[in-house]
């Protein structure tokens, strides 16, 4: 549908300059979730699965079709499920770091532990 | 249609890009995550119309569905914080797998003499997603400790796998040449799989995050080349941001650890050298100071500053929350607290802070390394819990070391230090670290979590 091999070319050279172009300005904590959240996105092949398995009619293309279908979803729900999870935490933290640093009196006796 | 389409897929491209760019600051990221997930959805709904369904292929679909979904799901949402490196080794490893099997569908259905530009792209997908799927397998059971994390290596290895190698490009020139001859594509797709295994073996459990990293950019290759082949938009697009990224954040992490990318691939870090054991058994007849949970307790209580540097020690004895709660009964006696995060502490970069903030340790604690480094010369106390390679002073000081050249944490310049581990074993470099038979330092044997407890207590009654 987008046609021709130059057209795809365009596409893949320049998504390479933009794939360095954002990720270069990530800072190292977040790293680990980056990783996890790109990791998510190539799960897009799940796209390129179903277009094989929607058309499955013989016993080959149906077992490539249902694996590579499982596979991918895998890929794509564990990945954003997991990058979620690690996410989540840097929100709650956030709220956390409301107290002062370094303010030795702070009253946090009665924060509660755990 | 096909518009309306194409815009969807330029739509989903966008949420992609835009998604990378929130992932970038703590504030924004979960939503990037968010904003990703939302593209997917309208990459894959753009998809539906271009379905021809046999029954067969609506069933199949259902049920891979389904079962994805749950795995993903289960699995995403049990896993243990300290696990996630291997999780996302075995999240990638599928992708990689679904990437070579989609190509491997592809190139049947091309039959006999398909163009190039359409063959060499799958033969290209079905090589590199295997590589991809088999040796994110091997980082997932050498992080999981279903075998050993330490190279494993045999003389001519190299040019075993060079020949492995070289036997993978003249195969996929003859399933160019010929092509659609079923067996060549197996062929082609077990020889990757072995090479997959082959080339993650020698290289050692410290550094499988950049391996992760690497395989991670390899499976969004995979996926943009399988893209070329089916003249889809999204998944060159999506593909090949992951393969942009994914090889930069590889360079930032090897990067980290003041090496080469050549080097952790090919340099079989870790093992245990003939010269190292030898040292460690020097190691043993030199002596270390260790001291009770009540002296290092008195010690912490009545310090001014303590600076906790916490290791993946502290997260394999899930040692986090112990971590937190000494550190706020210091601060109720009037001691400054902070963390100093090395960069590769625990497994992965950022690894660390995702786990102190599972134990809600408030962000401004959290200091990198060129933040705190000056620090530490007017700390009383570096609290170093479960680390060890990031301390090594022989990084900075012996030029023969494996280490040598790692920026390091300048735990050593601390006015005293409190070294707890488990036992007198070397980290993950397989070296010996001089900073534990120091003047200055104090070990403390024992888990990382019963050692924090009993530090609690210790102090609390001090």
């Amino acid at each position: 549908m987008t046609g021709g091999l130059l057209n795809q070319l365009t596409f893949f050279v320049l998504a390479v300059f933009v794939g360095f172009e954002v990720i270069s300005k990530v800072p190292t904590i977040l790293h680990t979730p980056l990783m996890s959240g790109t990791n998510a996105i190539h799960g897009i092949i799940l796209v390129g699965a179903i277009l094989i398995a929607a058309g499955a009619n013989s016993p080959v293309t149906t077992v490539l079709g249902l694996v590579a279908v499982t596979l991918a979803t895998t890929n794509v729900v564990g990945g954003f499920v997991v990058t979620d999870r690690m996410l989540e935490m840097f929100k709650g933290r956030q709220t956390a770091g409301a107290r002062a640093p370094g303010a030795p009196n702070n009253k946090v006796a009665s924060e509660p532990k755990k | 249609m096909t518009i309306a389409i194409t815009l969807a897929y330029l739509l989903a491209a966008v949420l992609f890009i835009l998604g990378l760019k929130q992932l970038s600051s703590p504030k924004g990221a979960r939503n990037g995550n968010f904003t990703a997930a939302l593209g997917m959805v309208v990459a894959l709904a753009a998809t539906l119309p271009l379905l021809h369904f046999t029954r067969t292929g609506i069933t199949i679909i259902a049920i891979g569905v389904a079962i994805g979904t749950v795995v993903g799901v289960v699995g995403a949402r049990l896993v243990r914080m300290t696990a996630i490196p291997q999780m996302v080794a075995l999240f990638n490893g599928v992708g990689g797998g679904a990437a070579a099997l989609v190509a491997v569908a592809e190139l049947l259905k091309l039959g006999d003499h398909p163009a190039l530009s359409l063959a060499f792209p799958s033969v290209f997908s079905i090589v590199i997603g295997s590589v991809s799927f088999a040796g994110s397998m091997v980082a997932f059971a050498k992080l999981q400790e279903l075998m050993t994390g330490t190279p494993i290596t045999y003389r001519g290895q190299q040019i075993v796998n060079l020949l492995l190698a070289a036997a993978i490009v003249g195969f996929a020139i003859a399933v160019l040449a010929i092509a659609s001859i079923p067996f060549s594509f197996i062929s082609l797709m077990v020889l990757a799989l072995i090479l997959g295994v082959a080339f993650v073996l020698p290289i050692g459990g410290a550094d499988m995050p950049v391996v992760i990293s690497l395989l991670n950019a390899c499976t969004g290759l995979a996926v943009a080349a399988s893209g070329f082949t089916l003249d889809n938009f999204a998944l060159i697009v999506a593909g090949t941001l992951v393969g942009a990224s994914g090889s930069l954040l590889t360079k930032l992490m090897s990067d980290a650890m003041g090496r080469s990318l050549g080097n952790i691939l090919f340099g079989a870090f870790g093992q245990i050298h003939a010269g190292a054991t030898a040292a460690g058994g020097g190691a043993q007849s030199r002596s270390v100071r260790s001291a009770s949970a009540e002296d290092l307790g008195t010690l912490l209580a009545y310090s001014q500053r303590v600076i906790i540097v916490p290791g993946y020690g502290l997260a394999v004895a899930q040692a986090q929350h112990a971590a937190r709660e000494l550190a706020d009964v210091l601060e109720r006696r009037g001691v400054d607290v902070e963390y100093a995060i090395h960069p590769v502490a625990g497994r992965m970069p950022g690894h660390m802070n995702v786990l102190l903030a599972e134990a809600n340790v408030p962000y401004e604690q959290l200091k990198e390394m060129d933040q705190v480094n000056d620090d530490f010369k007017n700390a009383d106390v570096a609290l170093i819990v479960g680390a060890n390679d990031v301390v090594n002073p022989a990084a900075r000081s012996t030029p023969g070391s494996p280490i040598y050249g790692m920026p390091i944490l300048n735990a050593d310049q601390a006015k005293n230090i409190i070294f707890m581990k488990r036992s007198m074993r070397p980290g993950f470099a397989g070296i010996d670290n001089d900073l534990m038979f120091g003047p200055k330092t104090v070990m403390f044997f024992g888990d990382a979590k019963d050692s924090l407890t009993k530090l609690v207590a210790a102090v609390k009654a001090a």
